[in-house]
């Protein structure tokens, strides 16, 4: 169906090309014993041992995990609040700012809101004496203040299609408001709350620029290791751990779809 | 425990716990968004100096009463020395754009394909699509640097069968920029593209068809400007964070590369001027106001023409 | 001279199902032809086969004495009517019917006055600025048709069009379409499920089942001369008697049993046949007194619709026949049957289809 011809699907699968070959030689190198991407020199799981015994790179990890889950937790806690506020609460008085304060983070170049928040915590370290110097938490909040603007998207959307019908009808049985939000709608809506704080889990735990500025001394996150070995080239270390994070992140892609898919037609099973 | 909370918030009259919902994450952000680039912007009107933090306060009660530190010689300084800042600002705007379009080049017919395709193959496209998306930007770029690098795999394939006699200089080049941009950014572009595709009603086509549309009338007259919101919406999904690209100036990019992210970078920690590295980002947000605008005003278009018609309704 | 439209042994297979299954049918020039029948029979695919959107499996169609192997969409004298009308969001009204002839090269004043006086026939005149969001369904409807009608087809296939609009909207517009069809002289194909709208509209009719084309007739041969007990009972409502063949003589047969029911018939059907009689509602007359007829029935009244000008009555015969039954409200003294009453039916013999299916 559709005007398929030579010519889109050669640009589709060009495209696809340039998007997966980078990091599919990149995966096949991390096996090779040599050090080069270029020259295979025998099959080899060493790169992925000397992972195991690299302390700097486990204690990244996980000081990575650790804001991540922080962060996410925290973004998609105050993501639902914009989501609900947008939503639900009609015209309300601080809209128009709140509305413009939410989505600036998304189109915001993170260098920017890297050196300003950095800048922040500074002059509030010498305002109030909190935080001082910058480390885990400081990375934490400036993780969640972006994570919260993503997490909002994604709820919202999923809010917008809520049938109204199931919150009304807990109504006339009884509840009232806040306890409707909790012991329904947010059980109906937790697939959207679930892709919204893996997806603020994951621009944390993969974030660079925002991190470099408000990391301090002890806080190296995962990212900041990397890009400070990788600036000095390739190396096989870093292979066999893209290639392991890759692989993690591709099978928890692929299994999440597929789980999806089983519930969407299981559902049209029942119906 | 969520049975528990809904007691105990349930008398809460419902006034405070709107307020609430929408005080919180005001404020937060107001906070930690905002004031930070108030604060940016203060920072960028002060000098340097050694210590902590390395700039001047901009105003303050001394012993002689009140001072401040207000200068503007931070932007006399990026107007003076102009190409080493407004370059990389052109530069950078310059390269951002060109990857926009590439990445439209690429990112139209491979959400065209899938919009097209049947169920199961457009899970399995939208899946292949998603998985760079969910997988680090920095990975993906370093990944790039293996593969064009003078003793990289394309190099070393191309000696090995024989297509070229000496390596090629891939890497910090234009065209490394372009794919690292490509390879970041090619999702972004897709997704947009496709939830406006996968609307588009097949009957349209053949209706086209029937009144004597060839393929190329019909891909003008009806899908271009049918498609034109995804394109305009993935564009500056592009567009606008590109500008201000750090990772892949640094990583892929030579010195003929320098964009005002690696710009504010070295200024920041390398040359320790805080100032400046401020005036920079304010530089930054200034070229970017008109597109973010834009955008936000795309934005509450596409969501005014989502809302349903009440005839649409009563006729469908 | 060779029809108009000659469809010959078309078959069309999708994966594994078989969506028209060997069909043939030859259409004249200036007919208003519809095709009728349940969803899944394949009439939709028929049509999108004539309109060139697929290719037949097997078979030949032929237009105007042209093959249409291999010819696409925009090459043939045919112009198509969405069900869901597809016309183009983005474009107004004028534009939407304008589509077609700028395709064709048309430009400028003339297709401005073509547009026109197509605006005109639709009764849309002043509507030609507006978009298509901003039109009730029956304006949508009529700038779909109109669209269709700019390029001057020989053939116009029209899917469903009076399916999405409400029902007064829907008799309006059956007759309307009639009236441009007389008008233009344009040879149209509707594709309808709705057997009201096929007899109302069509000079034949062709009754679609399972892919294949059961009869082609114009609508009162179809509803007093079905060849099929599909056919009978699919238009309208019918009563049938599952019977066997006592005795006959040369222009009728009698089928034995408590029922004695006499039919008129030419076929030679031998005695001990087996064959189904199909009686339509309004040709069986009930009352309270045997007054001698021929096809004398008692029965008593199981159940009964009062509709006003008429009353539809199911009645049961003592060994278990039910006739269905439409008795005009004459007069409006008469004392009708209510339930569990006896009565009589009577039916004249030319009045009762004999199948043998």
């Amino acid at each position: 169906m559709g005007r398929m011809n030579g010519l889109v699907l050669s640009l589709g699968a060009l495209g696809f090309g340039i998007l997966y070959l980078p990091i599919i030689i990149m995966i096949i190198f991390s096996f090779n014993a040599g050090k080069l991407v270029s020259v295979w020199s025998g099959a080899s799981l060493k790169w992925y041992a000397g992972l195991l015994e690299n302390d700097q790179l486990l204690s990244a990890f996980g000081t990575s995990l650790l804001i991540a889950v922080w962060a996410a937790t925290i973004a998609t806690i105050f993501g639902i609040c914009i989501a609900v506020a947008f939503v639900r609460f009609g015209n309300f008085r601080s809209r128009l700012a709140l509305s413009a304060i939410a989505s600036a983070p998304l189109v915001m170049p993170e260098i920017v809101t890297g050196l300003s928040m950095l800048l922040l915590f500074i002059s509030m370290e010498s305002l109030f004496g909190w935080p001082s110097g910058r480390g885990v938490d400081t990375i934490i909040i400036a993780h969640a203040t972006f994570g919260m603007c993503f997490a909002a998207v994604v709820i919202q959307a999923r809010l917008r299609d809520f049938d109204m019908a199931i919150e009304e009808a807990a109504a006339d049985l009884g509840a009232t408001q806040p306890f409707i939000f909790l012991s329904i709608t947010l059980p109906v809506i937790a697939p959207a709350v679930v892709a919204a704080w893996l997806l603020a889990f994951t621009l944390s735990f993969d974030d660079l620029v925002i991190a470099s500025f408000v990391s301090g001394p002890g806080s190296s996150t995962l990212p900041i290791v990397i890009f400070s070995k990788v600036r000095l080239g390739v190396t096989p270390e870093i292979n066999a751990l893209a290639t392991v994070m890759i692989v993690v992140v591709a099978v928890a892609v692929i299994g999440a779809s597929w789980a999806i898919r089983r519930r969407l037609s299981g559902r049209d099973q029942n119906q | 425990m969520v049975r528990g909370m809904g007691k105990y918030l349930v008398n809460l009259p419902a006034v405070t716990g709107r307020r609430l919902v929408i005080a919180l994450p005001l404020i937060w952000l107001a906070v930690f968004f905002f004031l930070p680039l108030v604060e940016t912007l203060q920072v960028s009107f002060t000098s340097p100096r050694r210590g902590i933090p390395p700039y001047e306060p901009l105003w303050g009660i001394g012993d002689d009463g009140f001072f401040t530190n207000f200068t503007t010689g931070n932007y006399a300084l990026l107007l003076q020395y102009w190409s080493d800042y407004f370059g990389p600002a052109f530069n950078s705007i310059k390269l951002a754009f060109f990857s926009m379009l590439v990445c439209l080049l690429f990112a139209y017919p491979m959400a065209w394909w899938i919009a097209r395709s049947n169920e199961k193959w457009r899970t399995i496209l939208l899946v292949l699509v998603m998985l760079p998306f969910w997988t680090s930007s920095l990975l993906r770029i370093y990944a790039l640097i293996g593969f064009l690098n003078p003793n990289g795999f394309i190099n070393a394939a191309g000696l090995w069968l024989g297509l070229i006699d000496a390596p090629i200089q891939m890497m910090q080049t234009d065209f490394s920029i372009y794919m690292g941009m490509v390879l970041t950014y090619l999702p972004l572009m897709i997704l947009p593209l496709y939830a406006v595709m996968v609307r588009l009603d097949a009957d349209l086509l053949d209706a086209a068809a029937d009144l004597g549309g060839s393929g190329i009338q019909i891909f003008r007259t009806i899908i271009l400007p049918l498609t034109l919101p995804g394109i305009i919406a993935g564009s500056l999904l592009v567009f606008i964070p590109a500008v201000g690209e750090f990772v892949i100036p640094a990583l892929l990019g030579g010195p003929d590369q320098l964009m005002m992210g690696k710009v504010l970078w070295t200024e920041f920690f390398r040359n320790r001027d805080w100032p400046v590295a401020s005036a920079i980002a304010m530089l930054l947000l200034a070229i970017l106001t008109v597109p973010i605008i834009y955008a936000r005003y795309q934005d509450g278009r596409d969501a005014v023409a989502e809302t349903p018609n009440p005839k649409q309704a009563e006729a469908g | 001279m060779a029809p108009f439209i000659r469809l010959k042994s078309i078959s069309k297979h999708f994966a594994d199902v078989v969506a028209v299954d060997d069909l043939s049918l030859d259409i004249e020039k200036g007919e208003l032809f519809c095709l009728l029948g349940a969803s899944g029979c394949g009439k939709s695919t028929l049509l999108r086969l004539l309109a060139g959107f697929e290719s037949p499996t097997k078979g030949v169609i032929e237009i105007d004495g042209q093959d249409m192997a291999g010819v696409a969409p925009a090459d043939r004298p045919v112009n198509f009517m969405f069900q869901n009308y597809a016309l183009f969001p983005h474009m107004s009204v004028a534009d939407n019917i304008g589509y077609g002839l700028r395709r064709a090269g048309m430009r400028g004043t003339e297709l401005a006055e073509r547009v026109d006086s197509l605006l005109k026939l639709v009764r849309l005149h002043k509507l030609g600025g507006r978009k298509p969001h901003q039109l009730s369904g029956g304006q949508r409807q009529r700038v779909a048709l109109a669209r269709a009608l700019a390029r001057r087809p020989k053939l116009l296939l029209l899917d469903e069009p009076l399916a999405a609009l409400d029902k007064k909207l829907r008799e309006d517009t059956q007759f309307e379409l009639v009236d441009i069809q007389e008008k233009l002289g344009t040879t149209f194909i509707v594709v309808t499920h709705d057997q009201e709208e096929a007899m109302t509209l069509a000079g034949r009719i062709g009754i679609m089942d399972a892919g294949q084309l059961v009869q082609v007739d114009a609508p009162r041969r179809l509803y007093e001369r079905p060849k099929s007990s599909f056919v009978a009972d699919f238009l309208g409502t019918i009563s049938f008697v599952d019977a066997v063949v006592a005795s006959r003589d040369q222009t009728s047969i009698t089928i034995g049993g408590d029922l004695n029911i006499c039919a008129a018939c030419d076929d030679d059907l031998p005695v001990g046949a087996a064959v189904k009689l199909a009686i339509r509602p309004e040709k069986i007359y009930l009352s309270r007194t045997k007054s001698g007829n021929v096809n004398e029935i008692e029965v008593v009244v199981e159940d009964l619709a009062y509709l006003g000008f008429a009353t539809n009555y199911r009645v049961k015969t003592a060994s278990g026949q039910m006739f269905k039954l439409q008795q005009q409200q004459r007069r409006s003294l008469d004392a009708p049957l209510s339930w569990g009453e006896t009565g009589y039916v009577h039916f004249d013999p030319q009045d009762v289809i004999v199948l043998q299916d």
